[in-house]
């Protein structure tokens, strides 16, 4: 889908639709490049500098392209007190990237999020759609090795 | 078993000369024998009927599924395609319902089989391997598989040669609890409107438009007693009053769907298992307070329940229980959702509504409260997925019967989400006044692996952690208070001994510090400087470079308690205000543990990894390479086949080494 065939479902000049256009444009390009925000400033008769402030506010909103691999890690309180830091530090380690960034290739990407929702298998987290749960230092090894062949 | 939207097909025949036939169902449908008005043919048309869909009677075997975020995350979609399959396969005639949560989530996946003429089993840890067992024992042996059973429902009452099963309220996890606002969650189907209708559903919006003013329904709610769930604990009828009284042509309702705190996920197993519920207790507030337009604000992170609310909310209109003119009665309301974009402090109520406009969601100054000025600068109120969970069912049975549950000041109940270093995770409801220790024991069956209670954190970033001594205090709003933890949304997390509690305070820290939005500087700047004071506490001598750095450290110390009171005190909204509670509450009970690492600097529970030290016990090592291969650092030292060592100035302290080691050569001091 277009951007413009975003803006075709929003009212011209209605700053109270900026966010889920903004969510739109991410769910197709996957990320906020800085052309789109000055189309979104254009549609929403708004000032670019809101468009930037509001997409950098949220932690939804990227500004850089995302990964093939979108892996998200769960630092939630239970995944905290189950070892979740350390979960996340192999991670940072294997792909050598941190936190926030994607790997050069843009093959795998690693997120944080304040709660999955699924403390029953803490340590948690999930690779795009897939959650893999109870996790341990050894499992990640396993599992981003298995990513890596696909 | 009846096809999705039966009651539609019932109403057009039974009633298809009236205006409003969803009205005469539920009058059918809320009856106590007295007819209401309505014919015996009616009467019975409507429940045989309900008996169908609420699976009473019907003829084909049927197979819940629980497929709520963790039972999905525990292989409930591969468990579903399996039965699909097999059931295609061998020809079976059955039917295969996706539900929600019913809230043992350590147990998950669970598998419910409801066979004609006998009672619904639940099977619980279900793995795809499993399927063929109860496709065969089961469906068509009409067996129970033993080691897979959790319990039966007694509900219809003829549990023939299953009797030996557990009953479902008899395990200890479900014994102490009292459902209430979860009690459809795992049993019904959440995306049947007719299920929600047979079990009770709308009549309490019906009988608010129908029998009640907005004066008489803001008055049910406050002497229920219902207070916010969401944190604070304001009196919803109270909140609703004012709003009512506020002059405006314009007024919203907004749901409070943001369930940010880490540990907590209510809310969530609320709109993925019966959407239905808080959707009526929404637009039953719309017409209390006189509004014709609300919101839910549900985060983004939370995509099924959003696909099952948007269902509701579609099913709801077609039935005419939303949108214009509902039942007839000139009321209209109408329900958006905005999806959330990921910013903790879009839970406290002005923030979230910035967000709605669009704007970066910071909260604004008050007064004006919401219930004055809110959305767009119209009356608003607000309230979190729970606290509208409890109004129908608050009005359906009445003020007086709301009221004698839970204790004097907290009636109804509160759900929690049980999570951390206990058996049973999940979710579970209990009436206000239970002990703590009653959740975490008792119904969670305390600790796993022989270890130790440390404390139990409640109330997410905004909360404290309790340690034994207090634990038996009641839960109710006053009371955690008082014990200096607040009841939050309803976030538990069990710790045990390997957790250390100035780490803790240091993880809500992190977490705070960068979920604050920035605008006071009491919040941005003090808890950075918290955060700082505390990385201090755990760090290694190795990371001072001069004995100013050590002063600051101790200094940190002394200042640690009087700038959270000032954070506390200064800080624009509720998430400054409450910011430093997780740092207070850990000091009030955990002082010492504060005091060996400023003095002794060692971590009891081994967590503050600054404080240990890598060793290799040479014994053990055999030389295998692993660990000086996975060590970023290049620290490790040795020769293959001989026995390595750490070089303790060049280690980090990753952990990654002992993750690593077959030979458990690897310990830490």
């Amino acid at each position: 889908m277009e951007t413009q065939q975003i803006f075709e479902k929003y009212p011209p000049g209605d700053p109270s639709v900026l966010i889920p256009i903004l969510q739109d444009i991410q769910e197709v390009q996957g990320y906020l490049s800085e052309e789109e925000m000055n189309k979104v400033a254009t549609h929403t008769k708004l000032p670019v500098s809101r468009i930037y402030g509001v997409a950098t506010f949220y932690n939804q909103f990227r500004l850089k392209p995302l990964g093939k691999y979108i892996i998200r890690v769960c630092r939630g309180t239970a995944c905290h007190v189950k070892g979740s830091l350390d979960i996340l530090q192999t991670l940072e380690n294997e792909l050598e990237i941190s936190a926030g960034d994607t790997t050069k290739d843009l093959q795998f990407s690693i997120e944080t999020v304040a709660c999955i929702g699924a403390c029953s298998i803490a340590p948690v987290i999930s690779i795009n759609d897939e959650y893999y749960g109870h996790l341990t230092v050894k499992k990640i090894q396993k599992l981003i090795a298995e990513y890596r062949q696909k | 078993m009846a096809d999705m939207n039966t009651y539609k097909n019932l109403f057009t025949n039974l009633w298809k000369d009236q205006d409003f036939p969803v009205k005469s169902l539920i009058e059918c449908l809320s009856s106590n024998g007295d007819g209401n008005g309505h014919s015996e043919a009616e009467l019975q048309a409507v429940k045989s009927l309900k008996d169908e869909i609420l699976l009473e009677n019907h003829e084909e075997p049927v197979i819940l599924l629980g497929m709520g975020t963790c039972g999905l995350a525990n292989g409930a979609q591969k468990i579903y395609d399996a039965f699909k399959t097999l059931l295609n396969e061998k020809n079976i005639n059955a039917k295969l319902i996706s539900t929600g949560c019913v809230g043992y989530c350590a147990r998950e996946v669970i598998v419910d089989i409801k066979l004609p003429n006998y009672p619904r089993i639940s099977y619980c840890e279900v793995t795809v391997e499993d399927v063929p067992e109860i496709v065969e024992q089961t469906i068509i042996n009409k067996q129970v598989i033993v080691g897979k059973t959790l319990g039966v429902y007694e509900k219809n009452g003829h549990a023939g040669d299953w009797s030996s099963v557990n009953k479902m309220e008899d395990i200890p996890f479900f014994k102490k609890q009292k459902k209430v606002v979860l009690a459809n969650c795992g049993v019904i189907d959440p995306e049947s409107i007719d299920q929600y209708i047979s079990n009770g559903g709308y009549q309490a919006l019906t009988k608010a438009l129908t029998q009640m003013d907005s004066e008489k329904v803001v008055k049910e709610v406050l002497d229920g007693g219902l207070r916010g769930r969401g944190g604070g604990g304001f009196p919803t009828g109270l909140k609703w009053k004012l709003a009512a009284q506020s002059k405006g042509d314009k007024k919203y309702v907004v749901c409070n769907a943001d369930e940010g705190d880490p540990g907590a996920f209510m809310d969530r197993a609320v709109m993925e298992g019966d959407p239905h519920l808080m959707v009526e207790g929404m637009a039953i507030a719309a017409f209390a307070i006189g509004a014709d337009e609300g919101y839910v604000y549900c985060r983004a992170e939370y995509p099924l329940a959003i696909a099952r609310l948007e269902k509701t909310i579609k099913d709801a209109k077609a039935y005419g229980l939303l949108g214009d003119n509902i039942l007839g009665t000139g009321f209209s309301f109408n329900l958006k959702i905005k999806k959330g974009a990921g910013a903790f402090v879009c839970g406290e109520e002005t923030a979230l509504l910035n967000s709605i406009e669009g704007k970066r969601g910071m909260p604004r100054p008050k007064p004006p409260y919401p219930s004055d000025a809110g959305l767009f600068g119209k009356p608003t109120i607000i309230n979190n997925v729970e606290t509208f969970a409890n109004v129908p069912v608050l009005l359906r049975n009445g003020a007086d019967w709301y009221s004698k549950i839970g204790t004097e000041n907290s009636k109804g109940t509160k759900i929690f989400a049980l999570s951390g270093k206990v058996k049973n995770v999940g979710l579970v409801e209990v009436p206000m006044g239970v002990t703590l220790r009653e959740i975490v024991f008792d119904i969670g069956g305390g600790i796993p692996d022989g270890k130790e209670f440390k404390a139990v954190q409640i109330g997410g970033p905004s909360g404290g952690a309790l340690p034994d001594s207090v634990i038996d205090t009641p839960v109710d709003y006053e009371s955690l208070k008082s014990i200096g933890a607040m009841m939050g949304s309803g976030g538990l997390v069990v710790m045990d001994e390997t957790t250390c509690m100035v780490d803790l305070a240091k993880y809500f820290m992190t977490f705070i510090q960068s979920e604050s939005c920035g605008k006071c500087i009491p919040c941005r700047e003090g808890t950075k400087r918290l955060l700082e004071i505390l990385e201090r506490l755990s760090s290694s001598h190795r990371a001072e470079k001069s004995a100013e750095d050590s002063l600051m450290r101790f200094q940190g110390m002394v200042y640690l308690e009087r700038l959270s009171e000032v954070i506390i005190n200064t800080s624009l909204c509720g998430l400054g205000q409450t910011a430093a509670n997780p740092v207070l509450s850990t000091i009030r009970y955990f002082r010492e543990e504060y005091e060996e690492h400023l003095y002794d600097r060692k971590c009891r529970a081994g967590v503050c990894r600054d404080l240990l030290t890598y060793k290799i016990d040479t014994d053990k090592c055999t030389g295998c390479t692993v660990c000086a291969r996975k060590c970023p650092e290049n620290a490790i030292l040795g020769e293959r086949k001989k026995a390595h060592y750490i070089i303790d100035d060049k280690c980090i302290r990753c952990d990654q080494c002992r993750a690593n080691c077959k030979f458990d050569a690897i310990y830490v001091e």
